[in-house]
């Protein structure tokens, strides 16, 4: 493991970096606002005793949607011990939230709240890397619900990307949130695998993304799917 | 294949070097102009990995550009004077067909064998599959795994067309470049953490040119390293067996993107990424090609600096 001052373009300090961005969709994503890592600037990584090991980064996020860069400077632990135990990240970052995406998640939001229409699609991008433009912000949602499972999966050993939204239904709206259920593939860069999950999540404007359920999917018909995973 | 063999066939000729595990054949096209003489060449693969279609998308980019430009490119036209290009547009026919099949088979990766010994899986990472360090890091020995090595080196016989094919020419080769996606990444040899290719530094040097080349299109960033330092660790990849055979310029390409389309590249995205990838290969290409058809020049150079400052030297003492 390396340990003092990190090689920005070297793996270790990439995929922290990589988790920083699912930490901060977690926290600022919506169907407007997805997040990916520009550059990583530098970084050092220290065994801290009895927890784990601590990574500072420099970075530059990107939002998407509006091409808005932002720095940031990030501090995750990757909790050591027995047992799958999620990354703590913090980070500030300036700029980033500089994209005023408030008409379009209004606009949106109204749309879709009346449960008179409810939306659905699947395979999303297609296998062309093609997807209708109404669709692309349940693309951009259905990216930033899988950030709470790639966050949560990651560790020193892995480098997350969502790989498509196999499809998403709309169900009705509750307590103000727009509800949906996902089924999405999330591409594990080091194993190479596509890793299935369904997500139960909800997004307002005022409460942004939460996502309520979790379930792995069987990599194989005759596998057994594990238990149902509730946050 | 046919219609640039058709339309070209002064310069282009192709050849069938093996079959895949579904008895397709695996073709590559030899592109050159003719001469007398034995010729040095270029290797350039596509689509081991079946998914990664930006892949076998540059090495049609890339034929065609050398066909569309060596007539009126100075240099473009040296090369193919001196060198023959050998390429294969795609490799893993099998999975790659299968790929195309629906939605649901869309990100495989794999070949097409079926698994072994109880095993109900299909399919081996040719990608692991080579005899280079074969199965000793980043590998996997379960055969439903996507880094599933095989049973042994070679047990696939879209490997042992490439490995049979490099082994007649290597020592007319002068690079090796095999394409894949997606990170944006060149990767230089090897794919094991503690063993270093004798000319890393010129292999980072010449990968570096390339990236630069890369960036000057359309700003894409490409990082450069070996395998384990910017990635991961593996073993078993054609890169590693085209180095260890002698062939002195071996690089992987990770085309785009950076994992926000991964795999599923928009339609729009394959021209600019074929334009990039197309200045990186030519950078790596003629830095080949001027290396063994310039070192006449370079030794000249030597020898006449050595002899004016001798006669200084001389002359100097005699003051």
């Amino acid at each position: 493991m390396t340990t003092g001052v990190l090689n920005p373009s070297h793996y270790p300090a990439r995929r922290a970096a990589t988790v920083v961005q699912h930490y901060l969709n977690t926290r600022y994503g919506s169907p407007y606002r997805w997040i990916f890592l520009s550059t990583v600037h530098s970084g050092s990584a220290e065994d801290v005793a009895e927890m784990g090991r601590k990574y500072q980064l420099e970075l530059t996020m990107q939002e998407m949607i509006s091409n808005v860069s932002g720095r940031c400077s990030a501090e995750l632990l990757f909790p050591g011990g027995e047992g799958q135990s999620a990354p703590q990240v913090q980070a500030s970052c300036e700029g980033l939230h500089q994209s005023n995406t408030t008409a379009q998640e209004e606009a949106f939001y109204q749309q879709h709240r009346a449960s008179n229409n409810l939306a659905s699609g699947n395979d999303i991008p297609d296998s062309y890397g093609h997807m209708e433009p109404s669709v692309k912000p349940f693309w951009q949602l259905g990216g930033v619900a899988s950030s709470f499972i790639m966050l949560r999966e990651s560790n020193e050993s892995t480098l997350y990307n969502m790989a498509q939204v196999a499809n998403f239904t709309q169900l009705e709206t509750e307590k103000d949130q727009l509800r949906f259920n996902y089924h999405v593939l999330l591409h594990e860069m080091i194993s190479q695998e596509i890793i299935h999950w369904k997500l139960l999540v909800t997004w307002s404007p005022a409460q942004g993304v939460q996502v309520l359920q979790t379930e792995l999917q069987p990599k194989c018909r005759h596998c057994e799917a594990p238990p149902n995973t509730t946050n | 294949m046919e219609q640039m063999k058709r339309e070209n066939p002064d310069v282009v000729s192709s050849m069938v070097y093996g079959q895949t595990y579904e008895r397709r054949n695996i073709t590559l096209l030899k592109i050159g102009l003719s001469s007398t003489g034995r010729k040095k060449a270029i290797w350039m693969d596509c689509g081991i990995h079946a998914r990664e279609w930006i892949a076998p998308a540059f090495c049609q980019y890339f034929v065609r550009e050398i066909l569309r430009t060596y007539k009126t490119d100075t240099k473009v036209n040296e090369m193919m004077k001196n060198l023959d290009f050998y390429i294969t547009p795609v490799l893993n026919v099998d999975g790659y067909i299968y790929s195309w099949h629906n939605e649901s088979t869309r990100l495989w990766r794999k070949s097409r064998s079926p698994g072994t010994g109880g095993c109900t899986c299909y399919g081996t990472d040719l990608n692991r599959n080579f005899y280079a360090n074969w199965g000793m890091v980043g590998v996997s020995t379960d055969c439903c795994s996507q880094t599933y090595c095989g049973t042994k080196a070679l047990s696939e016989s879209e490997a042992w067309a490439v490995t049979d094919m490099l082994g007649k020419m290597r020592e007319d080769i002068l690079a090796f470049l095999t394409i894949h996606s997606y990170g944006q990444l060149i990767l230089v040899p090897y794919g094991h953490p503690n063993i270093s290719a004798p000319n890393y530094d010129e292999l980072m040097e010449v990968g570096l040119g390339a990236a630069t080349a890369i960036k000057a299109v359309h700003g894409m960033d490409y990082t450069v390293g070996t395998s384990p330092d910017v990635l991961y660790a593996n073993s078993g990849s054609s890169r590693d067996f085209a180095r260890l055979i002698g062939i002195p310029l071996s690089f992987t390409f990770e085309l785009r993107d950076k994992g926000k389309h991964g795999f599923e590249l928009p339609e729009d995205q394959i021209q600019p990424t074929c334009e990039e990838a197309y200045a990186g290969a030519h950078h790596i290409i003629t830095y080949a090609h001027d290396k063994v058809f310039y070192s006449y020049a370079v030794t000249v150079t030597a020898t006449l600096w050595t002899t004016l400052l001798a006669a200084w030297v001389s002359s100097a003492i005699l003051l």
